[in-house]
């Protein structure tokens, strides 16, 4: 659960004298006018959004804007490191940032579940405002809707997140070379561990926090550097093990990494060693891949270290040619000095039973 | 991370590999018992360490894969019961049953919850006294003490909600069938460490004088493994077979006396079906009689129906003889291409510790291009 510092709830008002989320919140009538002024606009307060139009009305942008979705439903709630607020935030900024894109307006909507408690709707708003604020991300429109209860799992949350991309910059899978290096921002797995940690009850008795965090910030200094950055995938579902293996795949190419270069922490290592999974393939929130000429490989680690949330940054493979007639793969360099390939998991990942 | 670390330490791997290199005369063929050996062995590359003179066959060691289908059929239904919440390891959810699997079950409304402890399921149990909690008991000896706790924990809370599906098996049953088997081909074997932790290895001293086989209880990380293999190749180069205990920082001779004498308490031996292999004497564990109002199947007898068990196995699936060690994961014609995780043909490919599924996640594009 969230520490009251974290948390400011910003309604000092009591919401029409009840304390759950009923159908009729969703329903267009006074309870949710009040759900809307009460919770939502004193939270995310800004001129696009005060306006309340059928649509954000925003300035036009100089270069080529870049647009994102993502849902949200992670279950529980809160977890050690952030919730589902911050999570909606940080997550779209992140799908903007990977594209080399500034981020600038974000959207919220929101499915609630009747008899959701009006109190944990306030505790996830709150989040997410602070967490769009730090970011310099407004919330510019929104929208909301209660379903029937058992329908839907408390809270989940869609946000759009809109940016701005420079004309000079181009980064994709495309650019992808062989030749290019691989970094990753920091240390695998703490997001999908924390959650799991909470979700299954399961106390390790050292404390992981999810990395949930905003990329966009080192990203933009990484580029102002100069840095040449071919492409970028931030390591959500699926981790490392996954976005590699859909790269590798789009720009038809082979990949390789060295397993003893990978950054795991010690809690995480043992947490996955204890259920049997695999910290490449678990989730993340504050983490990326970058590929880039070998050339500006010690600059960016230099300037990605200095940044708390990626000071563990590390150089992990490279990217390498593909021989006709083989498909693109990604193999680890065990340290053994034997590879194996690294690929894509098929379902989930499943704790074993011995 | 302590305890761990110094048994992946490349460097003492390449000084056992080079070691083995140098004793190697002849060529010889061994099996690692346990499936958590062979993920290791495909994982690392262990194998490719190895002089071409030795084989290494993957065993039976599969407690998810050996589980008989007209208990996966029976968990299915048990599971679909409105009034039971059905817990389970995660393995078991994907292995495909006769028609339907437990994950399939569960996307229909069935009440499913992974656990990683069988108290856990206790727990659940004394939390919803409306409701019946079934745990399906699945493993070797490794996870029997667990569950026979989780008994003996129900009893002690006068729990009347709460019952097991069993499906234990035991390891040297298997271990004599293999080598009985006029197809045999095994000299050697790694024996398992962590069943070994729980049992001891007294047992596989009959075995390995009966078959004059050398067995060493052998852990799993990459040093554990190479060191079992060199016991083993040293024992078969200079004519011996004995029993030797590689794994001695978990494993002593008489295994763990507490643990085995709560299973002894609430288990008894009985004949089980394993699945692609046959009925084994001896092989499996049940409720004993004073037990009896635990056992899931004699609860819910009325309410569900028990298919006949069945070797006549599913399509073309080879587990059978890839659980013995007659064939490699990658010689079966259907690996890859009309068996995968996503749409198994048998349950070594969907289990953690299942051959199939070392070799599909590990090197399945080098076994499609040959």
């Amino acid at each position: 659960m969230p520490t009251n510092q974290d948390i400011e709830i910003q309604c000092p008002l009591p919401l029409a004298g009840d304390n759950t989320i009923r159908l009729a919140h969703g329903g267009g009538g006074h309870l949710m006018q009040t759900l809307i002024h009460e919770i939502f606009l004193q939270a995310f307060s800004n001129p696009f959004l005060n306006s309340l139009q059928d649509s954000a009305v925003l300035p036009p942008e100089e270069g080529r804007l870049a647009m994102t979705t993502d849902s949200y439903v992670v279950r529980p709630l809160f977890f050690p490191g952030g919730d589902i607020g911050s999570l909606a935030v940080h997550g779209t900024i992140n799908d903007l940032a990977m594209m080399g894109a500034t981020p600038r307006y974000l959207s919220a909507g929101f499915i609630l579940e009747e008899g959701l408690p009006i109190e944990i709707l306030k505790h996830v708003v709150g989040s997410m405002a602070k967490t769009a604020q730090a970011c310099g991300v407004p919330i510019v429109c929104g929208d909301t809707k209660v379903v029937d209860r058992g329908k839907g799992d408390q809270i989940f949350i869609n946000t759009t997140g809109l940016g701005v991309i420079p004309a000079s910059l181009d980064i994709g899978p495309h650019r992808i070379t062989p030749g290019d290096r691989m970094i990753v921002s920091g240390d695998l797995g703490t997001h999908g561990m924390a959650v799991l940690s909470v979700r299954e009850g399961l106390a390790f008795s050292a404390d992981i926090a999810s990395d949930s965090a905003p990329l966009h910030a080192v990203v933009a200094d990484l580029i102002k550097n100069g840095i040449s950055i071919h492409c970028m995938r931030d390591l959500t579902r699926g981790g490392l093990a996954s976005a590699l293996n859909e790269l590798a795949t789009t720009a038809r190419v082979k990949m390789t990494i060295d397993e003893s270069r990978i950054p795991v922490s010690e809690s995480v290592r043992g947490a996955c060693e204890i259920l049997g999974l695999d910290p490449l393939y678990v989730a993340n929130e504050g983490r990326c891949v970058l590929l880039m000429p070998p050339a500006d490989v010690e600059k960016a680690l230099a300037i990605l270290q200095n940044h708390a949330i990626s000071e563990r940054a590390a150089e992990i493979g490279e990217v390498l040619p593909l021989a006709s007639n083989h498909t693109p793969q990604v193999t680890l360099l065990t340290p053994y000095g034997t590879h194996r390939i690294l690929d894509l998991l098929s379902g989930e990942q499943l704790p074993r039973i011995c | 991370m302590k305890y761990v670390d110094e048994f992946r330490d490349p460097k003492a791997v390449h000084a056992l590999s080079k070691e083995i290199h140098r004793i190697t005369r002849h060529p010889w063929t061994i099996m690692e018992v346990c499936g958590g050996q062979t993920h290791s062995i495909v994982r690392y590359g262990l194998d490719r360490l190895l002089p071409t003179a030795i084989t290494l066959i993957h065993g039976p060691g599969c407690p998810v894969c050996v589980t008989p289908i007209e208990l996966i059929d029976a968990a299915c239904q048990l599971a679909s019961l409105p009034d039971v919440i059905f817990c389970s390891f995660g393995d078991m959810l994907r292995v495909p049953g006769s028609r339907d699997d437990l994950l399939h079950v569960k996307a229909q409304g069935g009440d499913i919850r992974i656990i990683y402890s069988p108290l856990d399921a206790v727990e659940i149990a004394h939390t919803y006294p409306q409701r019946h909690i079934i745990c399906f008991a699945v493993g070797f000896e490794t996870t029997a003490p667990a569950q026979a706790m989780a008994v003996l924990q129900a009893r002690r809370l006068h729990l009347s909600n709460f019952s097991l599906l069993v499906a234990h098996v035991l390891v040297p049953p298997a271990m004599e069938a293999i080598l009985s088997s006029s197809e045999n081909r095994v000299q050697g074997f790694l024996a398992a460490g962590h069943v070994c932790t729980v049992m001891g290895y007294d047992m596989y001293e009959l075995i390995c004088h009966r078959f004059q086989v050398p067995i060493v209880v052998t852990g799993f990380e990459p040093v554990d493994i190479l060191e079992g293999v060199q016991l083993v190749v040293t024992q078969l180069e200079e004519g011996r077979y004995e029993v030797e205990n590689q794994y001695s920082r978990s494993v002593q001779q008489s295994g763990n006396l507490e643990a085995r004498k709560v299973v002894d308490e609430v288990f008894e031996p009985t004949s089980r079906n394993w699945r692609g292999i046959g009925e084994i004497s001896r092989s499996g564990l049940q409720l004993r009689q004073s037990f009896a109002e635990f056992d899931a199947l004699r609860i819910f007898e009325d309410r569900i129906q028990l298919s006949r068990s069945s070797n006549a196995l599913e399509s073309e699936c080879q587990s059978g003889r890839i659980l013995q060690g007659l064939m490699k994961p990658s010689a079966c014609s259907a690996f890859g291409i009309r068996c995968t995780p996503e749409h198994p043909l048998g349950a070594p490919m969907v289990s953690s510790e299942g051959a199939c599924a070392a070799y599909y996640r590990y090197r399945h594009h080098e076994v499609a291009r040959g």
